[in-house]
């Protein structure tokens, strides 16, 4: 620590005698501090709020006068959510295809990464190493770089368009699998080499086979672990446009609400009473997962952070 | 199709893609030679690997091999590509932007984020407050930014404002502002939407690498007579550098690979496009093959030493 001149020294000798959590809240209780931080939540929220307070508006007011007047000047309606779900945008239609998309997208690659974090973590067989470390290693590809081969491979294969098994969703579900593995297999290896050893050898002595074990042990123990990274996935995937643009081609049978969004943002960019009521359908699900699941959820974002 | 017909094909894939794996499981299952088990281990180690490879390793390598082609893929054309983004004064605009958004997003998030992580630590609202910064991560960045163009909305000075930025301005006495069609600021206000959702990503992570900071540390540093000041400067930000360095890394990843915020706002017109964009562009509106997966490679060459980076530091963290 730097010399403090003696006068200083008497002064903070007599603040270190206090506790470091109330020091700590002293230090919050000095108006500038609480008043940058009161800013930065202002600053957080208004956006928001500005646009799900628009959301309720008549078109006329939210032409004609700022969201702030509402409580100047009221008006409540939910028209605009009536417009935008069974009107001509048709967001009811790409709500479905979200789920469509989501719901397979998130439990195919979750199963296939939990068989192979298992196999890497607890079955022996030659090169699984190096398997796991070119698994690991395959991190770093961006999902640019994979998706015009991927897209000529999908056309090859008689799987995009309206025409092709399952209406052109494998595509989406299986390029989201496919983006999604590297990472889960690496962080559910991470999880699954944590369990003690003894409880897989007394199983196996016990006359388990890997399959019971994975089955009967492994899965219930995992359970935490598994719901974190399919948090993580489910909001990727919800939240997804490159995706959902490239291979679903902008399609209304397979385009999910984010693709829709973008392109009214792009068509019809002034027409507030749409988009805002648009951009709160699609936040409902995200904000609903948040606000009831936020532990898993923040677990699952800070151990996917990462993801390519 | 129909919605009952979506579900149909969802559940028919849902129900095939769990059929094959039980199958697979139960042949498996009872095979207990030495054979056997590598043939359980066939089995459940093969999908994932078989699936990376087709949908991750070859396309990667395709890629690169693409970006020494024309335009409609059929000739070799060396290094053109790559001397195209560098020369083209369009695409130089476009590595600049990049530039700058890599390095504002990153800084400016992890800076905010930790000065909030600091104001807040041990508050009596301290987890509301939280949810409020981070409540962003939650929603997709096309959300993100109808809610921020609304905010940037513009109406000549003289009529009623609705959007809050430039009804600010018109209150303080400016004239108002095109924020998204203004050169060479309007790079800056998109950038902004970035910043927003991602200070919440660095504030939870720095806020619990803070209160992981023994007490004693802290207790000592006062009793040498550390201040305020002294104290974050010379005993928080040494405690929580590894984790720092991770959340500038993995915020500029994300960054460099964003093309949303820049889509859904300006649609890389106005010189606000970015790489991550531009091999958008390029692939699937241009149909110029070759430029596209050369933008896609730079992508990879340019993210590849940070994700290495950024993979070592976390395992540090996690050995600590």
């Amino acid at each position: 620590m730097t010399t403090a001149d003696p006068a200083d020294l008497s002064v903070e000798s007599v603040v270190a005698k206090e506790s470091v959590a109330s020091s700590a809240h002293k230090a919050l209780t000095s108006p500038w501090a609480s008043i940058a931080a009161v800013l930065i939540a202002l600053l957080w929220t208004i956006p928001t709020i500005g646009l799900l307070i628009t959301s309720f508006r008549p078109e006329s007011d939210i032409t004609s006068s700022g969201w702030w007047t509402i409580f100047t000047n009221p008006g409540f309606t939910l028209d605009n959510y009536d417009q935008v779900l069974n009107g001509p945008t048709a967001l009811s239609t790409y709500f479905v295809n979200s789920i469509v998309i989501t719901i397979p997208a998130v439990l195919i690659p979750l199963s296939i990464a939990t068989m192979a974090a298992y196999a890497f973590a607890w079955m022996k067989f030659p090169g699984r190493d190096f398997l796991f470390v070119a698994v690991f290693a395959l991190q770093i590809v961006p999902i640019q770089v994979t998706m015009i081969p991927l897209l000529s491979l999908y056309v090859d294969l008689g799987l995009t368009g309206s025409e092709a098994p399952g209406g052109g969703y494998y595509t989406i579900w299986l390029s989201h699998s496919i983006f999604a593995l590297p990472l889960a297999i690496y962080l559910l290896h991470n999880f699954m080499s944590q369990i003690p050893g003894e409880l897989i050898e007394s199983a196996r002595v016990d006359g388990a086979g890997h399959v019971q074990i994975f089955s009967r042990i492994m899965l219930p123990l995992m359970a935490p672990a598994i719901a974190a990274f399919g948090i993580f996935q489910f909001l990727w995937v919800w939240n997804d446009l490159l995706v959902a643009l490239v291979f679903g081609g902008g399609s209304p049978d397979v385009s999910p609400l984010t693709a829709r969004l973008a392109e009214l943002s792009g068509t019809r960019g002034q027409d507030w009473f749409l988009l805002s009521a648009g951009a709160f359908v699609s936040l409902i699900v995200p904000l609903i997962v948040f606000l009831s699941l936020q532990r898993y959820f923040v677990r699952g974002l800070l151990a996917g952070s990462v993801k390519g | 199709m129909s919605t009952g017909e979506k579900f149909v094909q969802m559940f028919i894939a849902i129900g095939l893609f769990f059929g094959v794996v039980a199958v697979i499981l139960l042949l498996t299952q009872r095979l207990r030679s030495r054979r056997g088990e590598l043939i359980q281990s066939a089995a459940f180690v093969l999908p994932a690997v078989l699936l990376i490879c087709v949908g991750l390793l070859y396309p990667a390598i395709s890629t690169v091999y693409q970006s020494f082609r024309n335009a409609a893929g059929n000739e070799f054309i060396g290094l053109d590509n790559y001397q195209k983004i560098f020369t083209d004064s369009a695409l130089i605009r476009v590595l600049l932007n990049t530039a700058v958004w890599v390095v504002v997003v990153p800084l400016a998030s992890t800076a905010i984020g930790l000065i909030y992580a600091v104001l807040i630590d041990r508050a009596r609202f301290e987890k509301f407050a939280k949810a409020l910064i981070f409540l962003p991560m939650a929603i997709s960045l096309v959300g993100a930014s109808i809610i921020w163009k609304f905010v940037y909305d513009y109406r000549q000075t003289s009529d009623d404002q609705i959007g809050v930025a430039n009804a600010f301005l018109k209150a303080l006495g400016f004239d108002t502002y095109r924020f998204l069609l203004t050169e060479p600021w309007n790079t800056i206000f998109l950038i902004v939407i970035m910043i927003w959702v991602q200070a919440g990503f660095a504030m939870t992570i720095l806020s619990a690498s803070i209160k992981a900071i023994p007490d004693d540390i802290v207790e000592a540093a006062r009793l040498d007579g550390a201040g305020g000041m002294q104290l974050f400067r010379q005993i928080t930000i040494p405690s929580i550098r590894p984790s720092l360095i991770v959340v500038l890394t993995t915020i500029s990843i994300t960054t460099l690979k964003a093309f949303d915020i820049v889509r859904t706002t300006t649609g890389g017109n106005f010189d606000t496009s970015v790489l991550a964009y531009e091999f958008y562009v390029q692939s699937f509106r241009s149909f110029d093959q070759g430029l596209g997966a050369a933008l896609a490679v730079l992508i990879f060459v340019l993210v590849m030493p940070i994700v290495i980076y950024n993979v070592r530091q976390m395992r540090k963290l996690e050995a600590r």
